[in-house]
């Protein structure tokens, strides 16, 4: 594949973000022109990575080995752009670009209408192209430099509807918040080339993995591109943003706060994962954040009765589980779930979108019944539910199982066994919270949508987010358009079948554990039955408690409750966290107490203080009223006073 | 070439004074003429040798032989960007001043003063050309805030007046000492000279040089002064003050502090270095209480030139090559930021945070290119800001480690304010009191985009502007000797 090519899969993208900006002061801001190059483009890509794996399939070492080219040189330093391609590259291209097209496509319908489409399909070429440079970029500046591309996308789709307050907010948080870890990844990436003299990963590689590279500048280059990866992955304690995003447009969080960008933490590490290997010290950090991190979103997911917050602390939770993997040195497993989930935590937000297209709400509570009315909507969201709740034979339960089974096999990582635990509870809690969405969304009867929900909070009719959203006003309730359903239906396939990569034996043709084997030659994965069956088992009682729950009413959920009432106040306070960084940090702290107390030091002690020192301004003070009408003679008296100065010194000591 | 550029705007200054009739002659006037010495400056940047390290366009007669006073003219890679960068924005400014309506001649002509009194800082060989182009640049500042400005428009250009003056004071001393030490007031000959104590000490007369740049720059605490003379200024005066005369500051201590004293640099570098991070840090905190958005902008002026001051520290060529690149990327970033809020002030008539909102639905034009002033300004990659940012990070990161560090935190700051500014000022519910607000004129837009091109093409491909500035960083670097990566 020539390198042109390779670069093409970045550059169509770019092209159509390029073309939608020009051509939209002439089309109109809703035109729907915008959404058909979005699409056409984004074809185009998804072409281009297919034949890219292909080609990096077939090459021997999995490696196309493309040049690199100066970008800035600066004495020593030598800073390249250039493009690679090899088994993950190559595995990310496709998963990027196929679930964007299919996004894309979705978004034809459930996007019509709005008033700034254009800028919507824009920001998305804009997205996608950034997320396919990111996943290619042969060194970490120009790595950071896409990173930072998708945050700023990311920041401009979360604040797409940006005259809500809420959704104004939500993008900033998200942009700060995960910029504080990118400042890590900042001074990893600076420190890591004051050490070796590179920026370029491969270098960095064979560094480390020869052992030339290593010590604290290392563990410090893994654990500062760590605190990037999970600002932009919501790992905890930055965790914070990724619920809040949840405010962006359903297909905005499908692609970006679900399936892609989110996961470009997991993709980072994973590229730099030999530069780990060298420390355990990294791993045993990555694995208890991510092991941790699946379990504290989980519980947050029970309480939720947003569906799109559900979904976005699951989506915290199994970004929980690929750390874990990764912290493990399992990084095929991480990889693998990578994969998987794209498929189905996009399903779910597009369902979540299908339920709300028609509902005009996303609060549960007033949902309710929809099984009959939209059946592909909820046999798509069931098979997406199964496949994240791990039970067999869904993709996710081959991917979380080879997780769960690095964990239990793991002798490097301290507590590894504590975390296995964590992560067979955290499939539990995942059947539970999932199934519960879905039943309080598909049976039981139906609890008036929009205009209950309107009358609930006290808000007259046509409240925001109905407005925004076509077609919810005095609504039958249907099934979504076929435009939107057919991509529910590929991705549903897609959760089913995407297991088939990497099962742990041959079946119709493909070899056991290929993908793991394709991303990490020589790895040894291993299946063990006891390991499944636990996950599994528990992964189905979560299930079945939850039919209990919401279905049957075997068990009142509000006794549950008020029974567990500190534990549930807690998830629902979402560990006071935001409270914490945003009301007591934020307001209290840095701006209430720091930014005002230094500006009031500024303006009173630095500048009284030079205005006093300064006498003579009191006796300039006078002055202006003169120099507006005499500024030739100050002028020239100015002059004059430096010319005899010059002279007098001259007549002095010259 | 270089007396072209320099004297032009002086002289037209002169000519519209006695002839201009009419406010369009001198409007059109003065455009020319900046228009003029920007395609002269660009002609100049582009035609120079990109391997020759030496001054080029050289323009060196005796003038006052007594003195050995020379008139001294010449560019290199240091300062041609430096002089393309006034160039651009003096064509902005001029633009930007379009709807001046009071006292016209004089409010152009005084700006084309300001123009060459700049441009002579950036072009000077000669140390006292380079003294009385510093200060032909004071008057017409303190007239265009005094008389054409707002608020406290006397108090600020007083203020204005009397640190720069300070400041110049003590450095017409250390120019003299200079003099009385090696008997020459050529700058290349003075980056070999050696200096023997005479009436002060070296490190003596390097402070003394670096009042009068501190005090530019602005260094904290000698930074009070621009808050204030960038409130009260008007548009365009905003727009040239932070854009380049900010930069005289930094080019003052590469160009003479650096080249002259390298040895007291080497040994005071670690002050800079602490001043560098009090300056990043300071100012990107304070930024946060401030509800004006000029002077939001002003104190993110201080923080920003905190990055210049920490690659001057760190002494090496990369961190050199950063704060130079940093100068200019700021100038084209905030350049365009105080241009963006003179525009918001005009159609909205309110400076005041809290006063507005809702905006981007009236101007959404201005909102993008407000907007993308900010991501510049926060260093996001692909515009200027970041590959200045990160120049400066590499460059002192390998000599001061924790200073870096805690610089770096000044990148979160930036990302805090700009963005809450952003969404206090564009986002949010419609405010009704904007109805009748109207978007940026064809005018307007054009005054911008100049700006916005410097931004994204110097952020896509630095090395249009770092391989000029690595070759004016070099022979200082050679003066300094190895330090750091």
């Amino acid at each position: 594949m020539p390198e042109l090519a390779a670069w093409s899969i970045f550059l169509v993208p770019l092209l159509s973000f390029v073309l939608i900006v020009v051509l939209r002061p002439i089309l109109g801001p809703s035109n729907r022109l915008s959404g058909r190059i979005t699409v056409a483009a984004m074809v185009a890509a998804f072409a281009l990575a297919l034949t890219a794996l292909v080609a990096t399939i077939s090459e021997d070492g999995h490696d196309l080995g493309y040049q690199t080219h100066a970008w800035i040189e600066v004495g020593s330093l030598t800073i390249n752009v250039g493009i690679v391609m090899d088994s993950l590259t190559a595995t990310m291209v496709v998963v990027v670009a196929g679930v964007s097209l299919l996004i894309q496509i979705y978004g034809q319908e459930y996007m019509r209408g709005d008033s700034s489409y254009s800028r919507y399909y824009a920001m998305m070429s804009l997205f996608t192209a950034a997320m396919l440079g990111l996943v290619m970029a042969s060194n970490l500046v120009l790595l950071y430099v896409f990173w930072e591309m998708v945050g700023l996308s990311s920041y401009l789709l979360i604040g797409h509807w940006h005259d809500r307050p809420a959704a104004a907010n939500a993008a900033k948080k998200a942009f700060i918040v995960t910029r504080l870890g990118d400042l890590g990844l900042l001074i990893g990436i600076v420190w890591a080339f004051v050490a070796t003299g590179t920026f370029e990963i491969s270098e960095l590689h064979e560094m480390a993995a020869a052992g030339t590279f290593a010590g604290v500048g290392l563990t410090w280059l893994a654990l500062g591109i760590f605190a990037g990866a999970a600002g932009k992955s919501g790992q905890f304690p930055l965790h914070v943003w990724l619920p809040d995003a949840m405010e962006g447009p359903t297909p905005v969080s499908a692609l970006i706060h679900a399936a892609t960008m989110v996961a470009a933490g997991v993709f980072l590490v994973a590229r730099m994962f030999p530069v780990f290997e060298a420390s355990v010290g990294a791993l045993t950090v990555v694995a208890w954040i991510g092991g941790g991190t699946a379990l504290f979103a989980a519980t947050m997911a029970l309480v939720a009765n947003d569906i799109k917050r559900v979904l976005a602390y699951s989506t915290i939770s199994q970004l929980g589980y690929m750390m874990l993997a990764l912290g493990m040195g399992a990084m095929g497993a991480a990889m693998f779930h990578l994969v998987t989930h794209a498929f189905f935590k996009a399903l779910l937000f597009l369902g979540a979108g299908s339920v709300q297209h028609t509902t005009g709400t996303y609060d549960m509570r007033y949902m309710g019944g929809l099984r009959r009315v939209m059946p592909y909507t909820f046999i798509s969201l069931v098979v997406a539910g199964l496949s994240l709740s791990g039970i067999p034979p869904f993709s996710g339960f081959w991917s979380k199982d080879a997780i769960l089974n690095a964990a239990s096999s793991n002798g490097i990582v301290s507590g590894a066994e504590t975390l296995y635990w964590l992560g067979v509870l955290t499939a539990g809690l995942t059947g539970f919270y999932v199934f519960r969405m879905i039943f309080m969304t598909f049976t039981g009867p139906y609890r008036g949508g929009a205009a209950a929900e309107a009358t609930a909070s006290g808000v007259a009719a046509g409240h925001e987010s109905v407005t925004h959203d076509d077609g919810a006003h005095g609504r039958h309730l249907h099934e979504s358009p076929w435009i939107m359903v057919l991509p529910l239906v590929a991705l549903a396939v897609l959760s089913v079948f995407s297991g088939l990569a990497d099962l742990p034996w041959k079946f119709l043709g493909i070899s056991a554990h290929w993908m793991t084997e394709f991303l990490t030659p020589g790895h040894n994965e291993r299946f063990s039955i006891s390991v499944a069956a636990i996950s599994s088992a528990v992964g189905a009682a979560g299930v079945m408690t939850a039919y209990f729950m919401y279905v049957r009413k075997k068990i009142s959920a509000e006794a549950m409750g008020s029974r567990f009432r500190p534990l549930h106040t807690l998830f629902t306070q979402k560990y006071y966290m935001d409270h914490l960084y945003e009301s007591l940090f934020t307001v209290r702290f840095l701006h209430g107490g720091l930014a005002r107390s230094m500006d009031w030091f500024d303006a009173n002690v630095v500048d009284r203080g030079a205005n006093t020192v300064g006498w003579v301004g009191r006796n300039f003070g006078r002055m202006p009223a003169q120099l507006q009408t005499g500024q030739a003679q100050f002028y020239g008296a100015v002059f004059s006073i430096g010319i005899v100065l010059i002279l007098g010194a001259f007549w002095i000591w010259g | 070439m270089l007396t072209a550029i320099v004297f032009l705007p002086a002289i037209a200054a002169i000519v519209i004074a006695l002839l201009a009739r009419r406010d369009w002659q001198v409007r059109f006037g003065a455009l020319a003429v900046s228009v003029t010495v920007l395609v002269l400056s660009l002609i100049v940047w582009a035609s120079m040798d990109r391997h020759d390290a030496t001054p080029q366009f050289v323009q060196k007669h005796e003038w006052v032989s007594a003195f050995n006073v020379q008139y001294f003219l010449g560019v290199d890679g240091l300062s041609a960007p430096m002089v393309a960068l006034t160039g651009l924005l003096g064509v902005a400014a001029i633009l930007a001043s379009w709807r001046i309506d009071f006292r016209v001649k004089e409010y152009f002509v005084w700006m084309l003063v300001l123009l060459s009194g700049i441009l002579g800082v950036f072009t000077s060989l000669d140390l006292l050309m380079f003294f009385f182009f510093w200060e032909v640049e004071l008057l017409p500042m303190y007239l265009l805030i005094s008389i054409w400005g707002s608020g406290r428009k006397e108090y600020s250009a007083m203020k204005f007046l009397i640190f720069t003056i300070g400041g110049s004071a003590l450095m017409l001393v250390g120019i003299l000492a200079l003099f009385v030490s090696t008997g020459t007031f050529d700058m290349i000959e003075l980056r070999d000279a050696q200096f023997s104590t005479v009436f002060i000490t070296a490190p003596g007369v390097f402070f003394l040089l670096l009042a009068a740049f501190a005090v530019k720059l602005p260094i904290w605490p000698f930074h009070t002064w621009l808050p204030d003379a960038h409130t009260d200024a008007p548009t365009a005066v905003s727009v040239l003050l932070a854009g380049v005369m900010l930069k005289m500051g930094g080019y003052g201590i590469l160009r003479l502090c650096l080249s002259f004293f390298p040895e007291v640099a080497r040994d005071y570098a670690w002050l800079l270095a602490t001043l560098a991070v009090i300056n990043v840090l300071y100012g990107g905190i304070v930024v946060l209480w401030q509800r004006d958005l000029k002077r939001l902008i002003a104190f993110s002026s201080v923080s920003h030139m905190g990055f210049v001051l920490l690659g001057i520290a760190s002494l090496n060529t990369v961190g050199l090559t950063g704060a130079s690149l940093q100068m200019f990327a700021h100038g084209t970033i905030t350049g365009l930021l105080f241009l963006m809020v003179g525009l918001v002030y005009e159609k909205a008539h309110t400076r005041h945070i809290p006063d507005l909102g809702g905006l981007v639905k009236r101007m959404p034009v201005i909102a993008i290119v407000f907007m993308v002033a900010g991501l510049a300004s926060l260093g996001l990659p692909a515009m200027s800001g970041f590959a200045a940012e990160l120049l400066v990070f590499l460059g002192s990161f390998a000599v001061y480690r924790e200073a870096t560090i805690l610089a770096v935190f000044g990148v979160v700051l930036s990302a805090g304010y700009i963005l809450w500014m952003v969404q206090r000022v564009f986002f949010g519910p419609e405010k009704p009191r904007f109805v009748g607000v109207r978007d940026a004129s064809a005018l307007e837009i054009l005054s911008m985009s100049g700006l916005v091109a410097a931004i994204v093409i110097v952020g896509v491909y630095p090395a249009l502007l770092t391989d000029y500035f690595k070759l004016g960083v070099e022979p200082i670097q050679n003066l300094l000797g190895a330090n750091g990566g």
